[in-house]
């Protein structure tokens, strides 16, 4: 039901408010109304039932996937990643 | 830029999953403190299951299946109002498509559809504009359900329908809360060390929704996206937290969920909608100011005001047997109800759990029939 799925813009209508992306290799429409960051071709939103609610910031996905990949580079060595999640 | 692989495949990569599954095995080593960890999201239930994350798992680690399915714990009457407002003569009741085969007391929307009520599933809220355009001399009853992460959804639809000055369409809402469940399973002693907190709910909300909880309860909260990586290392984030006597809410989602969530969505919401004193909540009962409502000044476009006769009150709920109730609390496994997957399945459910993709019993149907 909050199934909601990162699709990357391929066009955007300013007037309508409303985009082309593309999920999963479809091309479908969502409406951009609710995405408070500015956003342009090229980005990755989070689209729910039609309608775009946040933009993918790039940084952010960047510093996880890096972390991942430092936990796979470092495998052996024990509590690599102690720096990581679970420190509040 | 962001690349497909980026967002999929990586986040599904084998040698991830298998590394943070060594480290989590080795987090636990020698430790005979269970880790009860509830996944709030049916979406997240739907992703463990899927994937078998708990058979990677060391077996005190468990996870624990949560109310997070709208259409799972909707009550009895809630559906049998979309039925018989679907029933009204000419009348166009429109829903996604969740709610196609959720059963009420005696029917479900597929079988009035069936019958020749004009139901409608659409993939998004906003196509209602279109099908209330199209039907002037109809009225249209947009059936809205979901948690946080939908209500905008609902309200921008409320909002575009204002705009557009259309007249023939109101709407029947069962938006729910996903705080006053977890606070109320935390009440009733539920038996849970820590919440793995639902990530799109939490894109609308922000983080700091779940502080109270962590606070009163001492649980540690982790928001996580739904990719088996992020919920892997969500599972991390809460051992380490446990095992060093810590509890707050992390935020495992950064990618998509905001600290502060989206103001934008959330001031929305508060234009058209306001709390329910309480809401009864499939299974779980009444619930304390854990559903939205319509604000008074919109009761003209209210269809629990506007066709009041044609939506019933909480009554006596129809039981089949099943264990929803039980299941949707926590407190058992799809696999111990005696109608799962004999008298009830996908096809003929007869209990909600059963009904949508995230509802727990559905989830074991297509990926795992028998005990591990």
């Amino acid at each position: 039901m909050c199934l909601a799925i990162p699709s990357k813009i391929t066009a955007i209508d300013k007037e309508t408010s409303m985009a082309t992306v593309e999920t999963m290799g479809v091309t479908r429409s969502a409406n951009l109304a609710l995405v408070e960051d500015e956003v342009s071709v090229g980005d990755w939103v989070l689209v729910h039932v039609g309608i775009a609610m946040s933009r993918i910031d790039e940084n952010e996905a960047r510093k996880n996937l890096d972390l991942f990949e430092d936990i796979l580079r470092e495998e052996d060595e024990l509590n690599v990643s102690d720096s990581g999640p679970g420190q509040c | 830029m962001l690349t497909h692989e980026d967002l999929y495949q990586r986040l599904r990569s084998k040698d991830s999953v298998q590394q943070l599954t060594k480290q989590i095995w080795q987090a636990v080593e020698g430790d005979d403190q269970p880790f009860r960890i509830m996944e709030v999201c049916g979406g997240h239930t739907y992703a463990i299951v899927k994937y078998g994350l708990d058979q990677l798992l060391p077996s005190g680690v468990k996870f624990i299946h949560g109310p997070g399915c709208p259409v799972c714990v909707l009550p009895q009457h809630r559906i049998d109002a979309a039925i018989q407002l679907a029933r009204r003569p000419e009348t166009i009741l429109v829903t996604l498509g969740d709610m196609i085969r959720v059963p009420g007391s005696r029917s479900s929307l597929q079988q009035t559809r069936a019958e020749g009520a004009d139901v409608r599933f659409v993939y998004s809220p906003l196509e209602t504009i279109q099908i209330a355009r199209d039907n002037p001399d109809r009225q249209v009853i947009y059936y809205a359900i979901g948690f946080e992460t939908t209500t905008p959804m609902t309200a921008l639809l409320i909002d575009q329908a204002r705009h557009a000055d259309l007249n023939n369409l109101c709407f029947h809402t069962n938006h729910v809360l996903i705080p006053p469940a977890m606070n109320l399973l935390m009440e009733q002693g539920a038996n849970i060390d820590a919440f793995l907190a639902p990530g799109h709910v939490s894109v609308i909300t922000g983080v700091d929704i779940y502080e109270p909880i962590v606070k009163r309860f001492g649980t540690p909260v982790v928001i996580s996206g739904f990719e088996p990586v992020d919920i892997l290392s969500a599972v991390l984030s809460i051992i380490r937290q446990l095992k060093k006597g810590l509890s707050c809410c992390e935020n495992n989602y950064a990618r998509s969920v905001r600290e502060s969530g989206n103001q934008k969505a959330r001031d929305l919401v508060d234009r058209y909608f306001e709390l329910r004193s309480d809401f009864l909540w499939r299974g779980i009962g009444s619930i304390p100011e854990s559903a939205l409502q319509l604000k008074p000044e919109f009761a003209a476009i209210d269809a629990e005001r506007a066709f009041a006769e044609d939506c019933p009150q909480a009554g006596e709920e129809q039981s089949s047997g099943c264990i929803c109730g039980a299941i949707l609390c926590g407190h058992a496994s799809p696999l111990d109800c005696s109608l799962f997957a004999g008298i009830c399945t996908p096809q003929r459910p007869q209990g909600s759990c059963m009904v949508s993709n995230e509802g727990a019993c559905a989830a074991y149907y297509r990926y795992r029939r028998t005990q591990s």
